[in-house]
């Protein structure tokens, strides 16, 4: 019973790594740009609610929308000042920038916000089936994070934007052959990869305490459930991301919580040697 | 050690040569006051997961010198007048940067004495930097018994050790409720809370409780999610354990959301810290021992009637000061760095110097009473330095007349402002 209440709970938390990775993945799948900027995008959604919540009272799910508009928006504007001038530069060039912006973010949290632990003192009760108790927030960031995905996937596949996107994905020069404005669907692309990382923050904000230093370790676990799902396919770090929390989950269970990252990081180098492209492969 | 040995004497020639003047002479040489100021070096977790307690650590300390200071330092028999001035470096809570920052304290920086940094993970480190550069250290935010169990002969400890943190929880426990039986401990995987939780179990079993589950997580543990799993298998009707307050207070929160039925809880570190209420309903109920406490009723008579000297402000002056200078009510890690300041001061002024021998001799003899508590070291050697004369409260946090949650001391019962909440809501 432990186990199924402890996959349970990980099954949940693994819904919103899901969501940060699917980020991550669609910046990379888009414009081939590892996204170090996203760990801190992660902790701002965070305070986002935090500050909405505390400063205007505002319900945490409705200052979830607030929190995925600015993070649209900061995504294009980041990607216009940081990455746009570099994007056909060398990988380490996309790299370097994006580093940039994330100490920036970090450096500038850091003065306004300290690095004391910071809570969203927020709960919608429990529900107890037998010795299995769900918390409702973690019930509702799961389901706002199926929902996220599903309305990424209608975006990108029946919206003209959304298609747009697919096609400077599949082939750059193609698609401004085409007429497509690359730079803005790039732009876009961005924009929405940073957006899913606040989404995520934002979420995680509403049931686990967090620092402005917090993005860190889910943009490294990001990191490992896109390669777990493939880079550059986002349903494959949906996938990646139940994975790496069932892990989180169940592992505890038998050993010290010391093991999880061991054994998180021995899969990882697996998966690198046996599939190189992920379980699900990914769009080369 | 050689340099402030070496500048001590010279003082020293100085004031001789200064006071010889005028009976050989028999002129009017001016009467001359030196003043040495002493140098404090300590680190302080300005960034990092420990920087809550420790800033406020910093914040006591830095009251007392500002107080000392400003009435004038302290006056040697000699008439030199002693004034402080600190040199701190933020170590981002890392060992690595303890041990690199305290030898620049040691030898660049030339501090005369050390105050500890805040934990006795990050303070074991920097005591053996104390010890080998011949410095007197009060530690401070670290109640690891361990440390005094190395040697050392500079090195005090402030703080009740972590072997006695949770066993008068335990006495509460068996006082609320003599027939619980089942208790389980989860504490963080350091050194401190190793400590405490260790020296609680065998408290425990020789008090006759079953320990049903013994586990311990990662510092840095966001979700507890697994082990909340396994204590609810457990089926306990006690809880002890935790470790910091980053942990603590989730640790506290989703104990409540998952609705545990638990009897008693008691954590370390995070309860009184004021904080601790941002967690909202969670922190309801919630025991936590605590070095000190506004509300804590030591006063010069109680020095009296326990035979001991009492020393420094009063209590309600210390909260005050404090509450004026920081716009924040103090926690006990705030009074446990004015507490470290305090007994520098103290051992200063018993000695009669400033000398490091002198005043490792004035705070092996040490027996006073303070706003803080009782403070006495061991001068044994097994454990010299470990403090055996301070005590701990308990506190829980319960609903005030308006619902608001406020901290009440429930335990030792002398001390106690309000009755236990029992069992936990």
């Amino acid at each position: 019973m432990v186990l199924i209440a402890s996959l349970i709970d990980g099954l949940l938390i693994g819904f919103i790594y899901g969501i940060a990775a699917m980020g991550l993945s669609l910046i990379w799948g888009v414009m081939r740009v590892i996204n170090l900027a996203h760990g801190a995008i992660i902790a701002l959604g965070m305070f986002g609610v935090y500050l909405a919540f505390t400063g205007l009272g505002l319900n945490p799910y409705l200052a979830l929308l607030l929190v995925a508009l600015t993070g649209l928006l900061s995504g294009v504007l980041v990607y216009g000042i940081a990455v746009h001038r570099v994007i056909n530069a060398p990988y380490l060039s996309t790299l370097l920038a994006t580093f940039a912006v994330n100490m920036i973010v970090i450096g500038v949290g850091t003065a306004a916000f300290s690095t004391s632990p910071r809570n969203v003192a927020f709960a919608l009760g429990s529900l107890s089936l037998g010795v299995i108790t769900l918390t409702w927030t973690r019930v509702a960031a799961a389901l706002v994070a199926v929902l996220v995905t599903a309305l990424l996937y209608l975006f990108l596949y029946r919206t003209r934007p959304g298609k747009a996107i697919r096609a400077v994905a599949n082939n750059r020069a193609a698609a401004e052959l085409m007429g497509i404005p690359s730079s803005w669907v790039l732009a876009l692309s961005f924009g929405l990869g940073t957006m899913l990382a606040a989404i995520s923050g934002g979420l995680i904000a509403t049931f686990l305490p967090f620092t402005i230093l917090a993005g860190a370790g889910y943009q490294v676990k990001g990191f490992v459930i896109c390669v777990l799902g493939g880079l550059g396919n986002p349903l494959g770090a949906l996938i990646g991301g139940l994975l790496l929390g069932a892990m989180e989950g169940i592992i505890p269970a038998f050993l010290e919580t010391s093991w999880v990252p061991v054994l998180e990081f021995v899969l990882f180098v697996l998966i690198l040697l046996v599939k190189p492209t992920g379980l699900l492969g990914s769009r080369k | 050690m050689k340099r402030s040995v070496l500048s001590v004497l010279l003082l020293g020639l100085l004031l001789v040569t200064a006071q010889c003047g005028p009976s050989s002479g028999g002129g009017e040489a001016p009467q001359a006051s030196a003043t040495k100021t002493v140098v404090i070096g300590f680190t302080v977790s300005q960034t990092g997961s420990l920087n809550v307690s420790s800033i406020r650590q910093d914040n006591g300390l830095k009251l007392w010198m500002d107080q000392v200071n400003a009435a004038g330092g302290i006056t040697l028999s000699d008439g030199t007048v002693v004034k402080f001035k600190t040199v701190s470096y933020d170590d981002e809570s890392n060992k690595d940067r303890v041990q690199e920052l305290y030898t620049r304290l040691a030898t660049e920086d030339n501090a005369d004495f050390l105050i500890s940094p805040y934990s006795s993970g990050l303070t074991a480190a920097s005591a053996v930097i104390a010890e080998q550069y011949g410095k007197v250290m009060i530690t401070t935010g670290a109640a690891s018994d361990a440390t005094y169990q190395e040697g050392y002969t500079l090195v005090f400890q402030a703080y009740t050790p972590a072997s006695r943190y949770l066993t008068g929880a335990l006495d509460l426990l068996g006082h609320l409720d003599p027939s619980v039986k089942k208790i389980a401990f989860v504490n963080e995987n350091d050194k401190f809370s190793t400590d405490v939780v260790a020296a609680a179990q065998v408290y425990a079993e020789s008090l006759g409780y079953d320990i049903v589950l013994a586990e311990s997580y990662d510092s840095g543990t966001p979700d507890f999610g697994p082990f909340i799993n396994k204590i609810q298998a457990a089926a306990p009707e006690a809880l002890m354990g935790g470790g910091h307050f980053q942990d603590g207070s989730t640790f506290a929160r989703q104990l409540h959301e998952k609705g545990i039925p638990l009897k008693f809880v008691a954590l370390l570190v995070a309860p009184p810290e004021p904080d601790f209420s941002e967690i909202g309903d969670g922190a309801l109920g919630i025991v936590g021992p605590s070095q000190w406490e506004p509300q804590a009723e030591y006063t010069p008579e109680s020095a009296e009637a326990a035979g001991v000297e009492w020393f420094g402000p009063l209590n309600d002056d210390f909260v005050r000061d404090y509450e004026a200078a920081y716009n924040e009510e103090p926690s006990y890690h705030s009074a446990g760095g004015y507490a470290a300041g305090l007994i520098l001061h103290k051992a200063i002024v018993d000695a009669d110097s400033v000398d490091t021998a002198a005043v490792k001799a004035a705070l092996d003899r040490m027996n006073i009473l303070t706003f803080y508590g009782g403070i006495k070291f061991d001068a044994s050697a097994e454990s010299h330095g470990l403090q055996i004369g301070h005590e701990m409260v308990y506190i829980q946090w319960q609903h005030d007349d308006a619902g608001n949650l406020m901290k009440q001391v429930i335990w030792p019962l002398e001390g106690a402002t309000a009755e236990s909440l029992y069992p936990k809501p």
